[in-house]
């Protein structure tokens, strides 16, 4: 039921904000719908109610807002958005609005898109091992669904290709069933969200993809319920049918950006470089939707794309990523200079998720080891790269200089593939096999001796 | 007696109502007609602050708030082992069975349950003169923990009737305690404000270590029971994979374990993974010692504030019964987050940070509540609360308000290490700017337990790391080429320490659990095999060619060595040492 009373007493407008004055019976959090001087209609939600007093976020923005002629009406109700199967195939924009020249979808139902917690005594552990085809990931940084694993990344760098040929390649073990994918773009350019649109297109999975756009000249503001409106749909698919979904956001700076905006309008206290000191809690409510429910056969697997301001991983947007997400995939733009595709720092990488998501029966007895084996020498030669670069490779010992050479050929070999190179587990774990052969057997302490035997011998016969 | 006042503003989960003259600081409120639970935090004549422990929105100003009089309280009792709650105690299994797989608000279920029956036990007669504190009777409240009922705190008199060895409910009375004519009811049903510290008789010096089957921390940075410890770590260090550790192998009789605004599947991984574990010492299920409290990111932040006091208020009820109980908090920055978010709503002056100037003090009286103490009442029982907390610092960057504040109060500091985490060094404990002030005090216990050497082994390892330390630098300069053969050594000795000693997997069947035998004859066999380096270098013998001895690479696989068979392959692997020694005439 639509409350009846219209508002005109706007007193005060400010970057996004609006304040009504006079308001009765007016709800925390209840949608506002506005119209403006000229007759547009806009939304806005309530950020703080008093007695007779209101301060709304407009989504559009306030552009073309007056203090005398605009008038508001109180809805009484949350933010929604209706969901139902129609959804798939379908484009909206960032409030949710479909774009595509088709008609609006006929929802099953209604959500608030601001969902509820998942309790955590109704989770179900993630373990299923996603074969994505990339070594990065399958061999050291395993993906498994329902998990929550953000790409760290920078201007120019080729995060967008990267999670397309993820999103292309990804399978589990022993299913034909596909991923349906929800699409949510904040603040990236028609090129970016044209290049998606245009690869799903082209592997057929458009049909099964529901896209929210929010490009870069549509109102910042409207980023800050993108994702929201994006996972409603993504939890609707996956826990009421029972969906494999897998929900691309990009790019989560800019949404971070505009969620500093309402911010400063509101005049808070600003925490670490001027983020509000609750951007933690608010972006884990976004992370945090993401899993796998007991009894319930769907999942939602998110892969958040961010872009690192001046390529700072400790900068608040992706630190408080970092501590909230399952892990994270960093790309370097030293790698990516150096030429090599996926530019994937695996240094900095981590996949939380991947202890219980391989071994026997999933992917192969010997991954973990084989995988700490591979980092620790990795690092290894990294190290004695910086070192060479200030004392020359004659001030090194023979064992030294083989670690270095393995650093080179693992990052030639293991790291580099293709773009369209879709690697199975079994590929992925013999090529790191065949690199550890470059080093002397006795510094092979993490592995254990029979499979040293068994597949360091079956490397070196290929 | 209840009071009602009227809501006149919402802003997120803090709200004012006025109409609220004669409340109480810090009394349990019921806001709005969903009559979601709030707790008053400031009080100024007719209004009242309250923050929300429950989502906010739809909330108008005008509707009721209903003060219960009473302050934020746990109910304590038998059936807490073994259960998972929210923040302020309020059953998350069966919040799911009522209102489904997502959590709703305005939930009332009480925290333990009401119909279940336990046997009880009397234990004194009618009839003796009781005190808070005394022991009345016990009960098998799981199969590794017997639960010791207590007079409450504040209860003295004679005991003029107890209940007959039995089964009850929680509710039915099991005692009446008379004084000055009158008599009180003793169920095993109690409850306590959380933000009080319950009562002891006095504090005791923590000089025993609590082991946690972990070589960093029992042989390098030992945690005494009782007292405090810092975890701090940026993202992805380590920090909730050693909390798990230690809940899991120390050697405490109870844990409890705080899921302090981080991440949901954390809590269900402890949920699948505890039951099916084994106590190393009684081989029962961990799941029997354990308490669980999950209050998540994306759950209200008002309850996350409050979820450290619920945890250590039940740990302060175990601990009365004479029990050593480790407290797990993970993370107390996110808690402190919840704290800077309700004082910027209450439009407080912002400290260092935007945190509130009181950070400091809160902090100080939470790790305040950890100690070995005397317990009140008869026949004085010893218990303590050991308290690890994890802090997680923006940007890995230590000199942040939190973990500086920590830093005053804890006496042992785990330092995690992103530089350690990203080569996949576990636990990524930086072993030089660590430290524990407790390795005096319990310096003498483990001589005495595990061997008199303990601590001169200990102090040569550290002493390794530190001359490797310093190595570096020069091979920073020059190349590890142009060093002596003994600094090669140094660096051989101390890479055998790291990568064979202090690097342990939490994952590995074997080398999770890491027994005080084990770990003290590992450090002594590496020491040992450096000492043979050491001196065949003197009569010029080649690195190389000690780099390649087969015993040093049988010490790097001893870690994993099933711990029932480790004294048995240790025997080989030194009497190969001794071989290689003679072989190379080094002996
Ligand atoms: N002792 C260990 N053995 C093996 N792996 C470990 C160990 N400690 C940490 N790890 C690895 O590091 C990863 C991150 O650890 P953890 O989740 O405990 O980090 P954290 O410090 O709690 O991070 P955050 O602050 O983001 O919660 C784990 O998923 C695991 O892969
Ligand atoms: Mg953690």
């Amino acid at each position: 039921m639509e409350k009846q009373q219209e508002y005109s007493l706007v007193t005060e407008v400010s970057g996004p904000l609006m304040v009504i004055q006079g308001v009765k019976g007016v709800a925390y959090n209840e949608v506002v719908r506005i119209k403006t001087t000229r007759g547009e209609e806009r939304i806005g939600q309530v950020l703080e109610v008093s007695e007779d007093r209101a301060v709304v976020e407009v989504f559009e923005g306030t552009k073309g807002l007056d203090t005398k002629l605009t008038s508001v009406r109180f809805t009484g109700k949350p933010l929604t958005i209706g969901v139902s199967e129609e959804l798939l195939g379908r484009v909206f924009d960032g409030v949710g609005n479909p774009i595509d020249d088709a008609p609006p979808i006929i929802p099953k139902e209604t959500r608030d898109i601001e969902g509820r917690p998942i309790n955590p005594f109704a989770r179900a552990y993630p373990t299923d091992f996603i074969e994505t085809g990339i070594s990065s990931l399958d061999g050291l940084n395993t993906l498994v669904r329902g998990q929550k694993l953000p790409i760290f990344s920078g201007a120019g760098l080729p995060h967008n290709e990267l999670a397309a040929q993820i999103a292309r390649q990804a399978k589990v073990k022993g299913e034909t069933e596909k991923f349906g994918v929800v699409f949510c773009a904040m603040g990236i350019t028609r090129e970016e969200a044209n290049f998606f649109v245009r690869d799903f297109e082209r592997t057929g999975a458009l049909e099964r993809t529901v896209l929210f756009l929010n490009l870069a000249d549509d109102p910042a503001i409207e980023r800050i319920i993108a994702p929201k409106i994006a996972l409603t749909s993504a939890e609707y698919l996956a826990f009421d049918r029972g969906m494999h979904v897998l929900v691309i956001l990009t790019d989560m700076t800019n949404y971070a950006e505009a969620m500093r905006e309402i911010a400063a309008a509101r005049e808070e206290v600003p925490g670490r470089r001027g983020y509000p000191g609750y951007m933690y809690t608010n972006l884990a409510t976004i992370y945090e939707r993401a899993g796998r429910i007991e009894k319930k056969k769907g999942s939602i697997t998110q892969m958040p794309i961010l872009s690192m301001p001046d390529d700072d991983i400790t900068h608040p947007i992706p630190d408080l990523t970092g501590y909230i997400t399952e892990g994270q995939i960093v790309l370097s733009r030293s790698l990516d200079h150096r030429g090599i595709y996926p530019p994937i720092d695996v240094l900095p990488c981590l996949s939380r998720l991947m202890a219980k998501g391989i071994g026997e029966g999933k992917t192969r007895k010997e991954h973990a080891a084989l995988s700490d084996q591979l980092y620790a020498a990795y690092a290894e030669g990294r190290d004695l790269r910086d070192l060479v670069a200030i004392v020359g490779e004659e001030a090194l010992t023979d064992r030294d200089k083989k670690y270095l050479k393995f650093a080179d050929e693992f990052e030639a070999k293991f790291i580099a593939q293709r773009k369209d190179e879709n690697r199975s587990i079994e590929e992925t774990l013999s090529i790191g096999w065949s690199l550890l052969g470059l080093l002397p057997r006795s510094e092979l302490k993490k592995v254990e001796e029979e499979d040293i035997k068994r597949y360091l011998k079956d490397a070196e016969k290929k | 007696m209840s009071r009602e006042g009227v809501i006149s503003k919402i802003s997120g989960p803090v709200i004012q109502a006025k109409k609220m003259r004669g409340s109480h600081m810090g009394d349990v409120v019921k806001v709005g007609k969903e009559k979601l639970i709030g707790e008053i935090i400031r009080l100024n004549e007719d209004n009242a602050t309250i923050q929300v422990y429950e989502e906010t929105t739809g909330i108008m100003p005008g509707e009721p708030v209903l003060d219960t009089g009473t302050p934020l309280s746990v109910e304590l009792g038998p059936g807490l082992l073994k259960s998972i709650y929210d923040g302020i105690q309020r059953p998350l299994p069966l919040i799911m069975h009522k209102t489904g797989d997502f959590v709703s608000r305005g939930v009332d279920i009480p925290a333990l349950d009401r119909k279940r029956k336990w046997s009880f036990d009397p234990l004194i007669k009618s009839g003796t003169k009781v005190e808070g504190g005394d022991i009345i009777g016990e009960l098998e409240e799981t199969t590794l923990v017997t639960h010791r009922v207590m007079i409450p705190p504040n209860l003295r008199g004679t005991l003029s009737w107890i209940a007959k060895k039995g089964d009850y409910t929680i509710e039915e009375p099991i005692a009446k305690v008379g004084s000055d004519g009158k008599s009180e009811v003793v169920t095993m049903l109690q409850k306590w404000p959380v933000r009080k510290e319950r009562p002891f008789f006095k504090k005791l010096d923590p000089t025993i270590p609590l082991l946690t089957g972990q070589r960093v921390f029992d042989t390098f940075f030992p945690l005494a029971r009782g007292g405090a410890a810092a975890i701090p770590g940026g993202f992805g260090t380590g920090k909730t994979v050693s909390e798990h550790q230690l809940a899991k192998w120390s050697d405490a009789k109870i844990v409890v374990y705080i899921g302090c605004g981080e991440r949901g599947n954390e809590m269900t991984d402890v949920l699948k993974e505890f039951p099916a574990l084994k106590d190393p010492e009684t081989g029962e299920s961990l799941m029997n010692r354990t308490i669980l409290i999950a209050n998540t990111s994306n759950m209200p932040v008002a309850a996350r504030e409050a979820s450290i006091y619920t945890g250590i208020t039940l740990a302060e009820y175990y601990r009365d019964m004479g029990y050593d109980v480790a407290v797990m908090a993970d993370s107390t920055s996110r808690w402190a987050e919840a704290l800077r978010e309700i004082s910027g709503r209450l439009e407080e002056m912002p400290g260092e940070e935007g945190y509130p100037a009181y950070l400091g003090s809160r902090l100080a009286e939470f790790y305040e509540r950890a100690g070995r103490i005397k317990t009140i009442g008869k026949g004085s029982r010893e218990g303590s609360i050991s308290i690890v907390g994890a802090v997680s610092p923006p940007g890995g960057d230590f000199s942040e308000p939190v973990t500086q504040n920590t830093l005053r109060i804890v006496k042992v500091f785990w330092a995690l290490d992103t530089d350690l985490a990203d080569r996949r060094h576990f636990p990524s404990v930086n072993w030089l700017r660590s430290y524990s002030l407790y390795l005096d005090e319990v310096r003498s216990f483990r001589e005495k337990g595990i061997g008199k050497d303990w601590y001169a082994l200990r102090r040569e390892g550290t002493k390794l790391l530190e001359k490797e330390a310093e190595l570096q630098e020069i091979v920073r300069l020059v190349g590890p080429d142009a060093l002596m053969p003994k600094d090669r050594i140094v660096l051989e000795g101390a890479r055998m320490i790291r990568e064979d000693f202090l690097q342990q997997s939490a994952f590995h069947l074997v080398d999770t659990y890491c027994p005080e035998s084990k770990q003290y004859e590992l450090l002594r066999i590496i020491l040992d095999f450096y000492a043979f380096m050491k001196k065949a270098v003197e009569k010029g013998i080649r690195v190389e060619e000690l780099l390649e001895s087969k015993s040093k690479e049988q010490i790097a696989r001893l870690k994993t060595v099933p711990n029932e068979e480790f004294e048995e392959r240790f025997k080989e692997v030194r009497e190969r040492i001794k071989a290689e020694e003679k072989k190379l005439g080094a002996g």
